[in-house]
């Protein structure tokens, strides 16, 4: 098993013509993911290669079957396709679109809370199963099937996490990129009981950043209700309070949101705090117990 | 994007918040022109700089006549504001506002934001205002209310009663503030503010409801609908290389240290300057060129950090997944030779294309040090600043 997306997944993409669109529906292609459509409002009709475009979400669904959805629209046009892609039927909205307003974000949370389908993202890398389906703008060859569930508030970070893992020989079941925006679709917790759930996964690793408080609930929530162990990284841990750091969310408030409240907050929960990055994949090594 | 307090009176104007009488000047002579203009005295002078806590830091005085007008506002302008926001190097004071000064009955804090937890527009009132509410937050948040707006709603009758009656609010002032809080709804929410705070709001001897002080912040990625706001920026209040950094799409964010780096990833460049303070170093820098960074993006990235003169060592750290290590390499080689870089640079690389990468850096000949993983990349760049 896996969680959110497996060989069966058929996806389509929002803004397939655009450069980024194009690059990566490619990219994912060539990784075997079954991309069934593209849409791009005007082109319908056309194909990107071998795949068929169609203006709108609703006509893809109903001629191809599509079950989730990869968006790289422009961010101004960002919370319309989500909500396009909500009222299609669509139930895995993965959203790469970097730099949407947040008070579009928080109109699409309002609604999506009366819908049944989950949102990854927006401003996220996206998601991976190995061996089975990419949905994204992480590098494929990374990674490779195994035990271990990665959850992550970032891109490139989550990159060098997984390629430690592999290096050290520890597959992944599932590695999800939640994004660095302030308001964001699936969170920490959401990911971490589907792993908990799922029995491919053996162990988890999630990895934090400065601002919010979402890696406080969600080591509160770990304490709570997983047996599986998990590793904890924080990045921004030198981050000056009051200035972002490049993501929208990463912005230390006040005094909420700094990387020392998150790290203490993962060791009262029985999360093994990973201080060091370059060492993160001999951590999980131990912590898993990998031979 | 913050805008200065004079500036968000005049929002608050169009939207119909009141606010007292005022105008801003650049220089004494037009100070003493805004305050002879409300036509009474005493009158408040008030240093406008990007910060909090300007009353505290010395930058706001009472004006009882046209002599100490000048006295003050000739202080104010071109000093040095240091507030516990600005951090010890303080802000240089460029403008005052001049405002009709106020009879003070009773003081409030009131505040709109974007709660990240509920995913609502929280409003944040409480009895203790005019002094640090982050104090209040935390030693009483008892007494904070807090009321939550569903953004597809907006605000509710029963909400501006709410914040009304838990504040305490005297019954012939309460419909000023119902007023004054359903148009500070709508102008956070046309406007795209991620934070609108009026503290103090105070009602005056006289029963009258004003904003005495107004901090706006508007959300940056929601700035290109909103041209007319942008006009608002105020280039003098931020970091010339910031400013110079923004310019190129690089988020760039200038600190203390001496190890400039050059990183892809938001997430990744924070991790990376843990990693340089773990190796007994302190980052000069944030700077991510992005996932997916261009030859001239980081052509432009070497460039700004190069012209940072407390900047004694670099470290680049790419982990190549979009971002082909080769086109990154490329790019690092004419940025190297076009400014002739002479400090240290450690370079750890890894991902798309690796070895091509490599090769290109070796060959061109450059002083650069190779990083087989992170910590080596640490350990490295440690050593060559210490």
């Amino acid at each position: 098993m896996s969680i959110f997306v497996n060989k069966d997944t058929k996806l389509l993409v929002q803004g397939i013509t655009g450069k980024e669109g194009s690059f990566h529906a490619r990219h994912c292609v060539t990784y075997g993911t079954n991309v069934v459509a593209g849409i791009t409002p005007g082109k319908g009709g056309q194909k990107m290669d071998d795949v068929p475009i169609f203006d709108m979400v609703s006509q893809a669904v109903a001629e191809t079957g599509a079950t989730a959805s990869m968006i790289f629209v422009p961010p101004p046009f960002g919370a319309d396709a989500i909500i396009e892609a909500a009222d299609a039927g669509i139930g895995l909205i993965v959203t790469i679109t970097e730099g949407i307003p947040i008070l579009d974000m928080l109109k699409v949370k309002n609604y999506l809370a009366t819908k049944t389908c989950r949102l990854i993202g927006p401003n996220c890398p996206g998601i991976i199963t190995p061996d089975e389906c990419k949905i994204g703008i992480m590098p494929g060859k990374i990674h490779k099937k195994g035990g271990i569930g990665v959850v992550s508030r970032s891109g490139t970070l989550t990159y060098e996490v997984v390629d430690q893992l592999t290096k050290a020989g520890m597959g992944q079941s599932t590695c999800i990129g939640i994004g660095g925006d302030p308001v964001n679709g699936t969170n920490f917790i959401d990911v971490l009981a589907a792993f908990e759930a799922d029995d491919e996964t053996t162990g988890i690793v999630m990895v934090g950043e400065i601002g919010g408080s979402a890696e406080e609930e969600a080591a509160a929530y770990v304490q709570k209700h997983l047996t599986k162990p998990v590793v904890g990284f924080i990045a921004g841990l030198t981050a000056p309070p009051g200035r972002r750091m490049g993501h929208a969310g990463a912005i230390i408030s006040g005094t909420s949101g700094t990387g020392a409240a998150k790290i203490q907050a993962f060791r009262d929960n029985g999360i093994h705090v990973c201080e060091n990055l370059g060492k993160i994949g001999q951590i999980c090594k131990d912590v898993f117990r990998v031979t | 994007m913050k805008i200065h307090e004079y500036q968000a009176k005049e929002l608050f104007r169009q939207y119909n918040i009141p606010v007292a009488q005022s105008s801003v000047a650049f220089s004494k002579e037009e100070a003493l022109k805004a305050a002879i203009d409300l036509g009474a005295f005493p009158v408040v002078i008030k240093a406008q700089i990007h910060a909090g806590g300007r009353g505290k830091g010395g930058g706001v005085k009472l004006a009882a006549n046209p002599d100490q007008v000048l006295t003050i506002a000739d202080q104010f302008l071109g000093m040095n504001l240091v507030t516990h926001q600005t951090g010890p190097e303080g802000r240089i004071v460029r403008k005052v506002l001049v405002e009709a000064g106020q009879s003070i009955d009773k003081e409030f804090y009131l505040s709109l934001l974007v709660d990240r937890q509920t995913e609502k527009i929280v409003i944040m009132a409480s009895q203790a205002g005019g002094i640090d509410i982050e104090a209040v937050a935390e030693k009483t948040p008892e007494k904070i209310i807090k009321v939550y707006v569903d953004p597809l709603l907006g605000i509710q009758g029963y909400q501006l009663r709410e914040v009304g009656f838990r504040l305490g609010f005297p019954a012939p002032a309460m419909k000023q503030l119902y007023g004054l809080l359903f148009n500070l709804y709508t102008f956070f929410m046309e406007s795209d503010a991620s934070l609108v705070e009026i503290n103090p709001l105070i009602l005056t001897s006289v029963g009258t409801v004003l904003a005495l002080d107004a901090k706006v912040d508007f959300d940056s990625n929601a700035l290109f609908r909103h041209k007319d706001l942008l006009a608002l920026r105020d280039l003098d209040e931020e970091d010339p290389m910031e400013v110079e950094a923004s310019k190129y799409n690089l988020n760039y964010v200038n600190l203390t240290g001496n190890v400039g780096n050059i990183v892809n990833g938001a997430g990744l460049a924070m991790a990376t300057m843990d990693i340089i303070k773990n190796a007994g170093a302190t980052p000069a820098n944030f700077m991510d060129v992005g996932g997916g960074a261009s030859a001239e993006q980081v052509e432009n990235a070497f460039r700004i950090i190069l012209a940072d003169p407390k900047v004694k060592a670099i470290l680049i750290n790419i982990f190549g997944g979009i971002l082909r290590c080769d086109i990154f390499a490329r790019g690092v080689v004419d940025a190297a030779k076009k400014t002739g870089v002479t400090i240290p640079v450690v370079i750890r690389m890894e991902g798309t294309n690796v070895d091509q990468g490599k090769q290109i850096l070796t060959d061109a000949g450059l002083n650069l040090t190779f990083a087989s993983d992170l910590s080596d990349a640490a350990a490295k760049i440690a050593a060559a600043v210490n």
